[in-house]
């Protein structure tokens, strides 16, 4: 790991302009993709925020009869909120899914918006990686694809983005609250929170340099049955290769995003529409123009089966 | 008592190392253009002096300061400072769960946090659960049941197993609780689901799973 200076912070809007001051400088919330990174000189920034001091670790009801989740508050609490098990099973069982329980006590809710990609030439820092060293390339195009995305792909990246809470919360159309530096607040929509990679892989949200999430709000529960299916190498502690995350009405109607397949969670409103002609539709709709590679282009097919158990479960 | 106390830097300190990253960072970007090593990062070229700060906690009970260098992990003060070298460095990456400990009762990887995040925090190693003569229920089940081959893993599993049965109770949820709004049960499969960030290379698992089981039917 590379030297830093460390501070904690004691208000939002003091984190946000401490970070505009230091080039570099990251918040530290549960630490555990980003010091994960550090020891792997793949972040090496040289001050560090604690952000988990500023009484973010609250879950409040807004007065739209939705929810208010403080950037801090942990993945377990969050997946244990009677109201969140209650009327938005979806997030309570993304949340589930992902890592293990010592993890999921110290990950935040900001943090794991924030992960960064699993794709393991990100990881191996004797590869080019566009993601990593803008222009240095990409070694995932023509190397080892399995993992890696199949729709919004673009020429300089393939990375999807790991986070199973991410899909929930892009099929609940939640909204992340912000602060800048210059102390103005902010609310993005989860849809134009994460982007595609284009040309620019290592700009991943629409975050300006320093913003700091202080929530994110889930609008009033949507009914229906919530179903997160996650389809991994092993049963658990694993990421993804497909998730399926869905709200499925008693009419048939519904909701579906996809994680695993690209560098956002997957979500087409229009291809919902479809949900009356099955599966196979809805799934073709999804994933219209993918550009799966020969060894990712099982994940194609795993959607669609994974998306025609999920609604025969919403059926059953 | 307050829970974060001053950093030890002094504004001007903060405010230096600022100036001296935002130098280095345009020098480095330069450097970088000419071909330096891929290993470097996009934000890679500040470079900043190994920095040292007091932090205080307690461990096991016991009221510890300690001056670290900030890019100590807790894993690292209690096995290099505190010598309490039962919790265990497997991974050192959140994968293993050998580095398990609890901090205010609640389960962490201790290799994925630093220490001086942990002002002011009360910390359990495997050391504080109990010790010879006075095993805590957990440590004497898994010796009853072999819940380990070479033991390296079994500081985190015991420290785990603890902090399970105390979730289980609280009512946390897991991915195998089939009823989200109902209490969740105390079944090998919800214990399997919940201990899955501990890997045992000896593949102990059902011992392991066996010696829980026999602690949670215990009464209390
Ligand atoms: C072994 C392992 C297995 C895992 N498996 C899964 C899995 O199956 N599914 C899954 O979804 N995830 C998985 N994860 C990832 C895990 O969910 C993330 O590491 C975690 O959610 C990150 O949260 P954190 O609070 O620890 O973030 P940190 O590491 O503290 O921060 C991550 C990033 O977010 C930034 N940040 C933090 N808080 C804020 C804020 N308030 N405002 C702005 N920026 C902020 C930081 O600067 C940093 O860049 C796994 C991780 C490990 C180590
Ligand atoms: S796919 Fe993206 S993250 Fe992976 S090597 Fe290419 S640029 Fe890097």
């Amino acid at each position: 790991m590379r030297p830093f200076t460390y501070e904690r912070a004691t208000s939002p809007a003091g984190a946000a302009s401490a970070a505009a001051r230091t080039q570099g400088a990251r918040f530290i919330a549960g630490g555990t993709n980003l010091l994960d990174l550090m020891k792997l000189q793949i972040e090496t920034p040289p001050h560090l925020i604690d952000v988990n001091g500023l009484g973010l670790d609250t879950i409040e009801a807004t007065e739209e009869g939705g929810l208010r989740i403080g950037a801090l508050v942990s993945n377990t609490d969050l997946a244990a909120d009677a109201r969140v098990r209650q009327d938005y099973g979806l997030l309570a069982r993304a949340l589930l899914a992902g890592a293990s329980g010592q993890l999921r006590n110290k990950a935040t809710t900001a943090g794991n918006l924030l992960q960064r990609t699993r794709c393991p030439y990100f990881y191996d820092t004797a590869q080019p990686c566009n993601k990593r060293q803008p222009g240095s390339g990409c070694a995932a195009i023509g190397g080892f694809t399995r993992q890696l995305g199949v729709i919004g792909t673009s020429e300089a990246c393939l990375a999807t983005h790991p986070s199973d809470m991410a899909v929930a919360l892009r099929a609940l159309d939640a909204t992340v609250e912000t602060v800048r530096p210059d102390g103005t607040a902010r609310a993005l929509p989860i849809a134009d929170f994460h982007r595609l990679p284009g040309d620019t892989p290592h700009i991943e949200t629409a975050l300006e340099p320093g913003e700091l999430i202080t929530a994110v709000v889930l609008p009033k529960p949507l009914g229906g049955r919530h179903i997160y299916r996650k389809v991994r190498d092993r049963a658990s502690y694993a990421f993804a290769l497909v998730s399926v995350g869905a709200i499925i009405q008693s009419d048939g109607s519904g909701r579906v995003a996809l994680g695993g397949v690209a560098h956002k969670p997957w979500r087409v409103e229009a291809a919902e529409g479809e949900m009356p002609r099955g599966a196979g539709a809805v799934a073709g709709a999804l994933l219209a123009g993918a550009r799966p590679t020969r060894e990712n282009a099982f994940k194609i097919t795993l959607v669609e089966r994974t998306l025609a158990a999920v609604l025969n479960e919403a059926r059953g | 008592m307050q829970r974060f106390p001053e950093t030890g830097l002094s504004r001007r300190d903060l405010l230096a190392a600022g100036a001296v990253s935002v130098a280095a960072g345009t020098t480095g970007r330069s450097a970088r253009a000419e071909g330096a090593p891929l290993a470097a990062s996009a934000n890679d070229a500040v470079a900043v002096e190994p920095t040292r700060m007091k932090v205080g906690f307690t461990v096991n009970g016991t009221v510890k300061e300690l001056d670290v260098d900030t890019r100590t992990t807790l894993l690292d003060a209690l096995r290099e400072q505190l010598h309490l070298t039962g919790t265990k460095k497997g991974c050192d990456h959140g994968q293993c769960g050998a580095c398990t400990v609890m901090v205010e009762g609640v389960r962490i990887n201790s290799c994925l946090t630093l220490a001086v995040m942990h002002e002011g925090d009360a910390i359990t190693t495997i050391e504080g659960l109990g010790r010879p003569g006075e095993l805590h229920p957990m440590q004497a089940a898994f010796v009853k049941h072999d819940g380990y081959q070479c033991g390296y893993c079994t500081p985190g599993q015991i420290c785990s197993s603890v902090a399970v049965l105390a979730e289980i109770e609280a009512g946390i949820p897991s991915h195998v609780t089939e009823d989200l709004t109902a209490r969740p049960q105390l079944s090998a499969e919800e214990l399997r689901e919940r201990m899955s960030g501990n890997i045992c290379r000896c593949g102990a698992y059902s011992n392991i799973i066996d010696a829980i089981t026999d602690v949670s039917r215990s009464p209390a």
